[in-house]
């Protein structure tokens, strides 16, 4: 059987004005949460390789304040097995580092074969999540798939960098993550939504993985916000209305500034 | 002052700017030592060592090429290490593409240390330890954070400084490497590398022109190549631009592209969805060339025609030309 994990995130609605509270984290409160659009790629991936394998099972794990679980049944409903849901009160605040010693606590106590994640979170997310869990788990990573394809135990992804296409292998176990190249998400059916309603969902806390809550969380951060400041609005310059004039405008202004 | 260790970036050889950039940071709460994973090539010694590396730690195997990130991160654990032991590391700097941030988040790990991704800017606090400045949601906000603990791993963002020079003659140090299995997990089985445009690297480039749905078609990107080339700029693309075909993804800009913080920005035929400007909003200045006044971009623009974009640029760079001719 191949066994799947599939890390979704459940973050802010990226059109609405996220801040920061008070002690330096993401108000999340502020603004309504979703399933991580990119963490949908993830998903989509998950149960092509299910659906592929035949014999598979798809697990979704998050970690995340108690309203997270939406997360995991926007992905249900998309298809897959069952939920995991990290909720810890002691986690609020945590750093990548942390946060990625967590899931991989998470995932050591499941059984997988592929681990897959979305290439970064849609708040503020720097995409190193996946690569810090095969740090830990001591796995491959192979990390921003435009596509993928498992044949036996070979998982081989395509990537873009900078300079070149990369054509990347390793052997199971390993973690991959996928960009929004990988293949469109499926849109969940209304069966869908109501299986999910079903699916069994499993909270675990801290203490299940055995982490210990003084090592997580805002106050064992490793980088510590000093400072917060919102900048003043960007102050839109001006606008001209182009009567045939638009582009000699351009130019003056970009010879004021020394660029022409 | 202890040593600040630098992940150099120099495909074929020839070394970047922004690991320049990360030669002047770095001696802003330390003193610079380079890491090149690859043949030392004179020329980029003697470059490496023009902006402040004293030392150029190399480690030429093959492995590092052959893996991704994890050889890399053995790498950097072994010079650091070293270093450790002697109590003589400040903190260690990477540039800020997506594989060399997967690098600083590992190397943080195994150091037992705190990473900061996406810096914008790095700062020698009061302790003389470093501050790294970031820029958050839609560059609303300043961000400042400090390492309480551990050494501190920045992946710093291209254009964060004006690279500056201070001469040294840098000692060379080969050093040997007994890679990992876990360094050796994923292979890389082939690598097509990108057909040069001539242009500058887009992340490294000072002014970048980007196009977007509003050109209509691949052929007028021919308008923003020819406006790019006359400053000397990297050409970018909205994502709606390469779905629809016309550019390639490699130009693509925005948050599931690349991030780019020229001091020039000058966006055609772009509306300046969020998933965009996550990807060009620390840019210095932002021009732009939109028919729709009501435009998001144009709250990020510094100065804006409200216009048709095949009328305005050809209009544009006659103008240049003549200003120049
Ligand atoms: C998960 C996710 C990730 C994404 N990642 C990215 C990303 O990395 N980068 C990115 O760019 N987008 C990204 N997007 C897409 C983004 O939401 C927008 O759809 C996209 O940026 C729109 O591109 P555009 O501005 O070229 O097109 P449009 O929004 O269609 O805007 C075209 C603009 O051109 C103007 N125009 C039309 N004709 C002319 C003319 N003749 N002269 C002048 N102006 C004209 C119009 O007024 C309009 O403002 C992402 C979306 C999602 C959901
Ligand atoms: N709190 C979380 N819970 C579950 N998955 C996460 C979490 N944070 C990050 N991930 C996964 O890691 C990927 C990269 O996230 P990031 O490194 O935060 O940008 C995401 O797309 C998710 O798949």
């Amino acid at each position: 059987m191949l066994r799947v994990v599939t890390l979704v995130k459940y973050t802010p609605d990226p059109t609405g004005d996220v801040g920061f509270a008070d002690d330096g984290t993401v108000d999340r409160a502020a603004v309504d949460g979703q399933l991580s659009e990119l963490d949908e790629y993830a998903a989509e991936q998950a149960l092509r390789l299910a659906e592929e394998a035949g014999d598979a099972e798809v697990t979704y794990l998050t970690m995340g304040p108690s309203d997270a679980v939406g997360a995991l049944r926007k992905a249900l409903a998309m298809g897959g097995d069952r939920g995991v849901h990290i909720l810890d009160d002691a986690l609020h605040g945590s750093d990548v580092i942390a946060t990625s010693r967590v899931l991989a606590a998470a995932l050591s106590k499941l059984d997988y074969d592929i681990v897959l994640c979305g290439m970064a979170s849609t708040d503020a997310g720097t995409g190193v999540i996946p690569a810090l869990l095969a740090e830990r788990l001591g796995i491959p990573q192979l990390t921003y798939a435009q596509s993928l394809a498992l044949k036996d135990r070979t998982v081989r992804i395509e990537r873009e960098t900078d300079v070149a296409v990369e054509t990347v292998e390793a052997e199971l176990p390993a973690v991959v993550s996928v960009t929004d190249r990988s293949g469109d998400a499926r849109y969940p059916s209304f069966k869908g939504i109501m299986a999910a309603k079903k699916k069994p969902v499993e909270t675990w806390s801290l203490a299940d993985l055995e982490v210990p809550g003084d090592e997580v969380g805002l106050g064992a951060a490793l980088s510590a916000t000093v400072s917060a400041t919102k900048r003043p609005p960007r102050q839109a310059g001006p606008k001209v209305v182009d009567e045939g004039e638009g582009g000699v405008a351009l130019a003056d202004f970009l010879a004021a500034q020394k660029f022409i | 002052m202890s040593h600040v260790l630098v992940l150099v970036d120099a495909p074929e050889g020839e070394v970047r700017k922004s690991t320049l950039e990360l030669l002047t940071l770095a001696r802003r709460f330390g003193r610079p030592a380079a890491v090149v994973l690859q043949a030392a090539d004179p020329a980029a010694v003697e470059q490496l060592g023009r902006y402040g590396a004293e030392t150029v730690y190399v480690v030429d195997d093959p492995a590092a090429r052959d893996f991704l990130v994890a050889p890399t991160v053995d790498a950097l654990a072994r010079v650091a290490g070293g270093l450790l032991k002697s109590g003589d590391l400040a903190g260690v700097l990477t540039g800020s593409s997506p594989d060399a941030k997967d690098v600083a988040a590992r190397l943080a790990v195994r150091l037992g240390s705190g990473v900061v991704t996406d810096a914008v800017n790095v700062e020698a606090g009061d302790d003389g330890r470093p501050v790294a400045v970031q820029s958050a949601f839609a560059a609303s906000y300043v961000v400042r954070s400090r390492f309480p603990a551990g050494v501190p791993v920045i992946a710093v963002k291209p254009n964060a400084v004006t690279p500056e020079e201070a001469p040294v003659e840098p000692a060379v140090e080969q050093v040997q490497i007994s890679f990992t299995d876990l360094g050796k997990g994923a292979r890389i089985t082939s690598r097509t590398p990108r057909e040069a445009s001539g242009r500058p690297e887009l992340t490294d480039a000072s002014v970048v022109v980007a196009g977007g749905r509003g050109l209509g078609g691949a052929e007028a990107f021919a308008l923003i190549e020819r406006v790019a080339d006359q400053l000397g700029a990297a050409v970018g693309a909205s994502r709606a631009a390469v779905d629809a075909g016309w550019y390639p993804h490699s130009h693509q800009i925005g948050q599931t592209g690349k991030t780019v913080s020229p001091q020039l920005y000058l966006a055609a035929g772009i509306s300046g969805a969020i998933q965009h400007r996550a990807g060009m909003q620390t840019s210095k200045t932002v021009v732009v060339v939109n028919k729709d006044p009501d435009a998001p971009i144009f709250e990020l623009s510094d100065f804006g025609v409200v216009g048709d974009l095949h009328a305005v640029l050809p209009q544009f760079s006659q103008e240049i030309d003549r200003r120049r001719s």
